[in-house]
């Protein structure tokens, strides 16, 4: 009874032992390979550096900066190796996009001085560790993987950070893209910039009718002056619009249509025969003014 | 019953209050019809904006209302369409050929100009829509 259960606990004990033994070694030369990279930081940072200035990457920034930044990024580096934790780096990385993202540093260059890092330390490695095959293979499966990690997390954090940059841009431009004012008593006018896509045709006919309600509008006019193009479904998406304002009692103006934009319209055969369609924004008002009952005058003609 | 038609001088008032199904829009387009003969009456004011939506039944029988009334005389103008409503009812196609108008006073004042247009001449009716 006994034999076999002493034989079933043993079995598992020297597999740990074994592989405790091997991250051990696996430790012990990771630290083995920290203390060199501590050691010949200047002249692997100076590597780098003429690397980095050779291959033409970060043009944008002054050798200076170029300097402050990859001592910072291989101390990141090496540290990285050292912990195995990335939340340092990740902040760093995440700090380092968001100053050098408006400076015009592409995604390809900081991916690409990373790579150079990890290609000048593994040169550098070669060069430690080349006349015994064996350690070089094993100081190579312990500095691979981190340092394909630590690749990884500088771009993915380069990306993230651009990406919340265009989000918040994004935001942006939603808040500011459609404002529908009121320019006379139950007169709104509509100024469109800027390419519509039909997120934000939606969007516009969403405030559009919903400001009619509100405003108690009776005219309407869209300006179109500030859209450079039009295509099919947005054209469509427009004639829609405004059936779905005179539904709700508002007549609508349409202005400011360039002459690409009439072109494509008449191509792609969108029937605007319903439409009310006046040359420029002046115009319209003036038109709207006319169907509300307004008169304006100047006041030394009166 | 959710509607009310109610009468206003010369014209029609009618609102619906709730969301109906099939069968009492039916009846209520009756209800309309046979009062637009018991009044005599010359218009017909359609309040719908208790509705947050409107199938494409409801939007037909609304269009069927409207040119039932004409041919017993009476013009029909619909109004309180929501954003909503409106956008779906032009979404799916099925736009109504009919008077609208935002708000029940709207709706009165367009009614009172498209029937003196019609007391002048019919000519004119098209005109004063637009």
């Amino acid at each position: 009874m006994t034999e076999p259960e002493s034989q079933t606990t043993t079995q598992p004990t020297a597999q740990s032992a074994d592989g405790h033994q091997k991250a051990r070694d696996d430790h012990g030369l990771l630290s083995e390979l920290v203390a060199h990279l501590r050691e010949h930081r200047t002249e692997l940072r100076e590597e780098w550096a003429r690397r980095i200035e050779s291959t033409r990457l970060l043009q944008a920034m002054t050798p200076q900066e170029v300097g402050s930044e990859t001592t910072s990024v291989y101390d990141n580096y090496v540290e990285v190796l050292e912990t195995g934790s990335v939340a340092a780096l990740q902040r760093y990385a995440r700090d380092l996009s968001e100053r050098i993202i408006p400076r015009g540093v592409e995604t390809h260059e900081v991916v690409g001085i990373v790579l150079l890092l990890r290609d000048v330390l593994a040169r550098s490695l070669f060069l430690k560790y080349h006349d015994d095959f064996s350690v070089l293979n094993r100081v190579l499966d312990a500095y691979e993987p981190a340092a394909n990690r630590i690749a990884n997390t500088v771009a993915v954090s380069f990306v993230e950070e651009r990406e919340r940059v265009i989000r918040q841009q994004q935001d942006a431009i939603r808040e500011l893209s459609t404002p529908v004012l009121q320019v006379r008593e139950r007169l709104l006018i509509l100024p469109i910039i800027g390419v519509l896509d039909s997120q934000r045709a939606t969007q516009l006919t969403d405030q559009l009718l919903r400001g009619i309600r509100t405003n108690r509008a009776k005219v309407v006019v869209i300006d179109i002056t500030g859209v450079p193009e039009i295509d099919t479904t947005v054209a469509n998406h427009l004639v829609e619009t405004v059936d779905a304002s005179r539904l709700m009692g508002a007549s609508v103006i349409i202005t400011g249509l360039s002459s690409d934009i009439a072109r494509t319209l008449v191509t792609i055969g969108v029937d605007l025969s319903k439409m009310n369609t006046i040359g420029d924004l002046q115009g319209g008002i003036e038109e709207a003014e006319r169907l509300l009952g307004f008169r304006v005058i100047r006041s030394d003609e009166a | 019953m959710f509607v009310s038609i109610l009468r206003q001088g010369d014209f029609l008032i009618a609102s619906i209050h709730a969301a109906l199904d099939d069968t009492e829009l039916v009846r209520f387009q009756e209800d309309v019809i046979r009062r637009i003969g018991e009044l005599r009456a010359r218009g017909v004011i359609i309040d719908i904006a208790a509705l947050d939506v409107l199938d494409s039944f409801g939007s037909s029988c609304l269009r069927d209302l409207a040119v039932m009334a004409r041919l017993r005389g009476a013009v029909t103008v619909i109004v309180g369409i929501q954003p909503d409503v409106a956008f779906a009812i032009v979404k799916l196609g099925m736009t109504i050929d009919i008077y609208t108008a935002l708000d029940l006073e709207e709706g009165l004042d367009l009614l009172e100009a498209v029937t003196i247009g019609n007391r002048a001449g019919g000519s004119s009716l098209r005109a004063l829509s637009e």
